[in-house]
């Protein structure tokens, strides 16, 4: 080896290796570079910075920025009372309106003591897993997205699409329903729903398995995702990871097994977790996979629900709902599984107003989101805008 | 009846919980309140949070490794801010249980739990961007929800709204 110094250059190596072939290395300083992705970024999914502290293309450091949205959800709930609250749920998790309704109604419910018309327990239910699937829908279609798959974002909306109608048909609005309210239901599902969301089952069923082939099993999604961002059961626990998130780690856990409500102690379903062959245990693909296996669930629960459903002879939607929501004094911290994890509210009453004293939301992409900085570190740009999709972030919900 | 059966078991649960707590910590400790819907216990002796935390977590029968919630709260009647953490043990043994830490209202401070559950280190920083306790051994205690350079605390009772923010009209 032959050490040449060149001014102004560094040290330079030159080896030769034959006759004709000679490797030159030079020591070229490197500098640390900061790289501001977002607040706009198609891969941020909304309005979040992320500042990175790159060595080239690798970062060394990822800090997250957030509160660009922040609508000060907590400083409203104070001022209006309890039924004045949904609707503000609604805007927090825009991709899942039922389900955060539903956390809240659950968490109220805890400190009233109102009986729940059994019909209305099963429509709350059929209605959440339909926002569950349309939620996990855009989940994957957009993962697809950031990841150079445009094909499967058309499909999923086309049949996100379908379930929209449905909710809308039921309450009459789109995203923002304002449907599941404390104590009961703003009013029954229309006449032919049940027969309705029948063929969509049907309908829907064979698209999970159209979904494996077109974007699961491919190969470039799968070396994009596969290894990427894992992330050991025990620090997701300590990160107070939930949800897909959780699970993709390897943790079975779900509220709605292991913490019950409503009646889902009633039904029949699994609790999808990644058995390692397919993937690298809570890697982005572990992540992903328990998103699309979810969704066969959900229609699975949705089946169930519409055989089991009591009829709606003498049905009063609005029979539970008190006329003043006054909960009794105390406190309670009420949640409920939602599409990207555990939703709760905790909730400080006095007894005597009808608006909260307190009422915290605990946004589950909030806490998924703070693990960031662990996730990103030594990974590469690339691969940082996989990690972020398969956190599945609503900006709504992290900066409420 | 099902249903209020399930509710006792756990509560029974978060007490012999608590028992062992309070066999550690003796009167560190406040009495339990055992009300169904949210059981708690206070730590009265602040400087000691960290390390009840950190038995809650360790201890072979504890084990509450996950942390669910932490929100800050205010107790303007008592002169006194607050969190209340829910925590919980997740898949070893699946009790819970809420735990709450009370500071002064002026200059009060916590020891911080960021380094027993890493859930605790967004939701500190949440705390003291609404209400402005400090939260002593935090790594990276700064605002997280409102602009670094707001004004005051927002979710305090007697919070007053700055009159404008960077040349911006603020109440309307």
């Amino acid at each position: 080896m032959q050490e040449l110094d060149i001014a102004g250059q560094g040290s330079v190596r030159v080896t030769r290796k034959s006759d004709n072939v000679v490797i030159i290395e030079k020591d070229l300083a490197t500098e640390q570079m900061v790289l501001a992705m977002g607040p706009q970024h198609p891969s941020t999914h909304g309005v979040l910075k992320l500042e990175c502290l790159t060595d080239g293309e690798v970062i060394t450091e990822a800090v997250p920025y957030l509160g660009y949205l922040h609508r000060c959800f907590e400083k409203h709930c104070e001022n209006v009372d309890y039924p004045g609250i949904v609707p503000y749920t609604d805007r927090m998790d825009y991709l899942a309106g039922m389900n955060s309704e539903m956390a809240f109604a659950i968490a109220v419910e805890k400190l009233l003591d109102v009986e729940i018309p059994r019909r209305v327990e099963f429509i709350r239910v059929i209605v959440s897993e339909l926002n569950r699937i349309a939620s996990h829908l855009v989940a994957i279609g957009t993962y697809g997205i950031d990841l150079g798959a445009f094909t499967p974002f058309l499909f999923c909306f086309r049949d996100r699409e379908h379930i929209l109608s449905l909710l809308e048909w039921a309450s009459g609005a789109r995203m923002l329903y304002n449907y599941i309210w404390i104590g009961g239901i703003a009013n029954d599902v229309p006449a032919d729903f049940n027969k309705r969301v029948m063929e969509f089952v049907h309908y829907f069923r064979p698209f999970a398995t159209e979904l494996f082939k077109l974007l699961t099993e491919n190969e470039i999604f799968v070396k994009r995702t596969k290894g990427i961002g894992i992330m050991p059961a025990d620090v997701a626990i300590n990160y107070g990871w939930s949800g897909p998130m959780l699970r993709g780690s390897g943790v079975k856990w779900d509220l709605r097994r292991n913490d019950p409500y409503s009646i889902y102690p009633e039904l029949d379903f699994d609790v999808p977790v990644p058995d390692g062959k397919f993937s690298d245990i809570g890697d982005c693909l572990s992540r992903h996979l328990v998103r699309a296996l979810e969704m066969e669930e959900s229609l699975r629960i949705i089946e169930q629900c519409i055989d089991k459903m009591p009829g709606s002879e003498g049905f009063n939607p609005r029979a539970g709902v008190p006329k003043r929501v006054r909960p009794k004094a105390g406190e309670v911290y009420g949640r409920a599984e939602n599409p990207r994890g555990e939703l709760g509210f905790y909730i400080q009453s006095d007894g005597k107003s009808t608006k909260p004293l307190r009422c915290k939301a605990r946004s589950s992409c909030f806490v998924n989101l703070s693990a960031m900085k662990d996730l990103s570190k030594g990974q590469l740009i690339p691969d940082l805008v996989a990690i972020i999709g398969s956190i599945d972030i609503v900006l709504g919900e992290v900066d409420r | 009846m099902e249903e209020g059966k399930v509710v006792s078991q756990s509560v029974a649960a978060s007490a012999s919980a608590y028992a062992i707590i309070r066999e550690k910590f003796g009167e560190a400790v406040s009495a339990f309140d055992a009300n169904d819907t949210m059981p708690f216990f206070e730590v009265l002796d602040t400087s000691l949070w960290q390390e009840i935390a950190l038995c809650m977590r360790d201890h072979a029968k504890l084990k509450f490794n996950y942390m669910a919630c932490l929100s800050g709260v205010d107790y303007p009647a008592e002169e006194k801010l607050g969190i209340v953490c829910n925590i919980e043990s997740l898949g070893v043994f699946n009790h819970k249980i809420a735990v709450k830490v009370k500071c002064s209202r002026e200059g009060g401070s916590i020891p911080t739990v960021s380094c027993v559950w890493h859930t605790a280190n967004w939701h500190e920083r949440e705390a003291y961007d609404m209400y402005g306790m400090h939260f002593a051994g935090h790594p990276d205690l700064k605002r997280i929800l409102c602009p670094e350079d707001w004004e005051g605390y927002p979710l305090r009772k007697d919070y007053k709204v700055q009159e404008s923010y960077h040349g911006i009209k603020v109440p309307y």
